[in-house]
């Protein structure tokens, strides 16, 4: 049967395919489709962990136990499971282990642009890269058989452009491999210092076979065009160059670490002219020129951003294409959606003009104009590290006009360290957790502070409160965003405490079902004073026409933020009297 | 149809412009086609300006539409209808929803959103086929079925058949929304 999947939900059916037992991992984009569609296989075991680091963990104990287990991450996630990962490459596995990595050139919605590859290079970890969805099926299923016939872990690294397009797969039946004998060996599950030395070197030899089997895989395939020009590339970057060199010869790489030397040897000699077409860093690039063979890539081609069938033509062929910019066309960012409950607080630390440190989810919008209340974001779980950072260089004093915002998952994800930290080292900072109930900003997904698991069962709840009394927090107070004035009052206090304080706003995300307004809001011309105090809400159903405001009645969630705003009690519900 | 086939889906986040795409994904399976479809998900679709990509064709490689090279843009929003238009062939059919939502950089009285829009539009080489989507869904009884309404019309103006269409649809809705949503294809059909 043919079904036109996300490569997102091929990863996923590949996973069942292969027989895969358990699946772990954290939301993130480009990633979360997959563990979201493997979640609806019953015969696999699936969770949202509460970090990558986690998933990875539980992902190994699975594959130790014979069982055939995945750990699906976007590109960050994988610098939290970096330390697992450089550990499980000595142990290798038992049932097959495979880490999905989806990386994200031009950030579509990350904060950096990182090269995951290198991951594979400096843990000695094989590398394979799809270059659509029906690849990213097979190759899942390959990496299984790669992992447990060279006993190592291998990642399956993807692009946004890859995991978030459609291509049509032929669906096949699950193998049900189950588990394989488990037997206690310490020399490889335990890894202390005497036995990770002789590891190591298994590890060495293991490459050497891992290389041999990239020069021999079906995965390295030669397509032979016309020699004048020849193109070593893979993933989403073959498919723009083969849509510029429809005739050329091109050497299409599916297992990106180790490299075919001999195989780019061969290719290499039959062709006049050598291009290396890869998004981000030079990896490809800078192997083979290791292997002494003149090249062309990164002295044409850019290392930031996503590429194009378009830019390949005007870097490499210098076919310019015409760029008329639209003119005098508004721009249209993102925006924190109507109703959402995270603009109560930001209006209010917008109003007391604090440093706000900040995190990584929806609310990160608050940086954004008009509210501009955000004054660093850099990783998950900086904003609580930062804000204690910034007290500490800055004097007691500072945690006065400071507070560091970070939504519900992203405190479970990382948060609860960095809050530990502030109270162990004696200091001051007032922490707000933004609690919208869900993990929000890469589509809803359950976590440890809902309540629900990934299959939507009810479960044990992690209470906010309870933990931050058990890690030694005396002010503790839970309060609604949208309430303002009781929101500056508890900020204003809290900052002002000689002790750490947490601040938990409660209300949950507008677009979660269950959460229904109910009609939009009005404005009373004749009330309204054209104060504009609104227009800091930074709402997009209220919009300045200049000479008068106006709610958009097709867009407003009808959450009365407004109303608690307006001094001239000029906002009501369209339909009710407002007289 | 034979040398490919490129439809741009734009539009504001939240808009749903996710099921049209894939609704005309099964158009190309159920047409024996190739095809690829690039969708946007995570912090963009907050109320930010979305496109996704549909290509159809004997075979497909990169998923992403290059400016010039589409033969029907879907726009669920005015200015995005504008601000994707040098992505159109020469002569080729826009299909616009009349609707407006204002961005941020309007809202707060720093821009202006241009009040001639479809003027601008019918100055270039193209077919401009606007519509009043919102309207006529609300006719049809549901207010969210906007997106079945402009399918109607793509339909309309592909020269696919009909049928093709609908059973595309079908696969694609669920049972309990079918009535409502085959309806607003009708009336986009009918424009």
């Amino acid at each position: 049967m043919k079904k036109l999947l996300l490569g997102n939900e091929a990863v996923a059916r590949g996973a069942f395919e292969a027989g895969v037992k358990v699946a772990t991992a954290y939301p993130g984009t480009p990633s979360t489709e997959i563990t979201e569609n493997i979640a609806t296989y019953d015969e696999i075991y699936s969770e949202w962990s509460p970090n990558e680091k986690v998933a990875l963990e539980v992902a190994i104990g699975a594959s130790f136990q014979g069982a055939r287990a995945i750990c699906s991450m976007k590109h960050v996630g994988l610098n939290v499971a970096a330390d697992p990962l450089f550990t499980v490459s000595y142990t290798g596995v038992n049932g097959g282990l495979v880490i999905v990595v989806a990386d994200d050139p031009g950030m579509h919605s990350s904060q950096n642009e990182q090269d995951s590859r290198y991951y594979a290079l400096s843990s000695k970890v094989p590398m394979l890269e799809p270059a659509d969805s029906q690849e990213c099926k097979d190759f899942v299923k390959q990496a299984f058989e790669i992992s447990e016939k060279f006993d190592c872990p291998v990642i399956l690294r993807l692009t946004t452009r890859i995991a978030h397009s459609r291509s049509i797969v032929e669906l096949e039946e699950r193998n049900e491999c189950g588990l394989k004998e488990y037997k206690k060996d310490i020399n490889k599950y335990v890894m202390m210092p005497g036995m990770a030395r002789k590891r190591h070197e298994v590890v060495v030899k293991r490459l050497k076979d891992l290389k041999d089997f990239s020069n021999q895989s079906t995965l390295n395939q030669i397509e032979w065009g016309n020699t004048d020009i020849g193109i070593i590339t893979a993933g989403i970057s073959y498919q723009y160059a083969k849509e510029v060199f429809e005739n050329a010869s091109f050497l299409k790489l599916g297992m990106i670490y180790p490299m075919p030397d001999e195989l780019i040897r061969e290719f290499a000699k039959k062709v006049k002219k050598l291009y290396v077409i890869e998004e981000l860093e030079p990896f490809i690039e800078n192997h083979v020129r290791k292997l002494g063979i003149e090249i062309n890539g990164k002295d044409l081609l850019p290392v930031t951003g996503e590429y194009s069938a378009q830019l390949i033509k005007e870097k490499l062929l210098g076919q310019k294409t015409e760029k008329e910019e639209t003119a005098d066309i508004p721009a249209r960012p993102p925006v924190m959606c109507p109703g959402c409950p995270h603009r109560g607080i930001f209006y209010v630390l917008a109003r007391l003009k604090l440093v706000v440190t900040g995190d990584i989810g929806c609310y990160t919008l608050g940086a954004l104009p008009p509210v501009s209340a955000m004054d660093a974001c850099v990783c998950m779980g900086a904003s609580i590290g930062m804000a204690h950072g910034m007290e500490k260089a800055r004097g007691h004093e500072f945690s006065e006009k400071c507070v560091a915002v970070i939504g519900d998952s992203t405190f479970i994800h990382s948060g609860i360290t960095g809050l530990i930290d502030i109270v162990y080292n004696k200091g001051n900072s007032t922490v707000i957790i933004l609690d919208n109930s869900i993990t929000a900003m890469t589509g809803h997904q359950a976590n440890p502070a809902t309540g629900y698991t990934i299959k939507g069962e009810t479960t044990i709840q992690v209470d906010l409160v309870k933990l931050a009394e058990a890690i030694g927090i005396k002010r503790v107070r839970t309060i609604d965003p949208f309430d303002v004035k009781e929101a500056e009052k508890a900020i204003k206090e809290e900052i002002q405490a000689k002790e750490p304080s947490l601040i938990i706003a409660r209300r949950p995300c507008a677009l979660l079902k269950g959460v229904k307004y109910k009609g939009a809001m009005k404005i009373n011309q004749e009330k309204c004073k054209m104060c504009k105090m609104c227009m800091s809400l930074g709402c997009p159903s209220i919009v300045d026409k200049g000479d008068r405001i106006e709610v958009d009645e097709a867009l407003c969630a009808g959450c009365g933020l407004c109303t608690r705003i307006c001094k001239f009690n000029a906002f009501s519900k369209a339909g009710e009297q407002n007289e | 149809m034979s040398k490919g086939y490129n439809i741009l889906i734009v539009g504001v986040g939240g808009q749903g412009t996710l099921l049209t795409s894939r609704i005309l994904g099964t158009v190309a399976i159920n047409l024996k086609q190739d095809v690829k479809v690039s969708e946007v998900h995570g912090m963009s679709q907050r109320g930010g300006s979305v496109v996704t990509y549909v290509k159809f064709g004997e075979t497909v490689n990169s998923p992403l539409i290059e400016a010039g090279e589409t033969d029907v843009i879907l726009a669920f929003e005015l200015l995005e209808a504008y601000r994707w238009i040098k992505y159109l062939k020469k002569g080729g059919k826009i299909i616009v929803n009349c609707q407006r939502i204002d961005p941020m950089p309007v809202i707060m009285g720093k821009q202006k959103y241009p009040e001639d829009i479809i003027d601008r539009l019918n100055e270039l080489d193209l077919q401009i086929i606007p519509v009043d989507a919102l309207c006529i869904a609300k006719s049809c009884g549901n207010i969210k079925a906007v997106n079945t309404v402009l399918l109607g019309v793509l339909a309309k103006h592909s020269g696919i058949d009909k049928k093709i269409w609908i059973d595309s649809l079908k696969e694609n809705i669920k049972e309990k929304f079918i009535e409502t949503n085959l309806k607003a294809f009708e009336a986009g059909y009918d424009l």
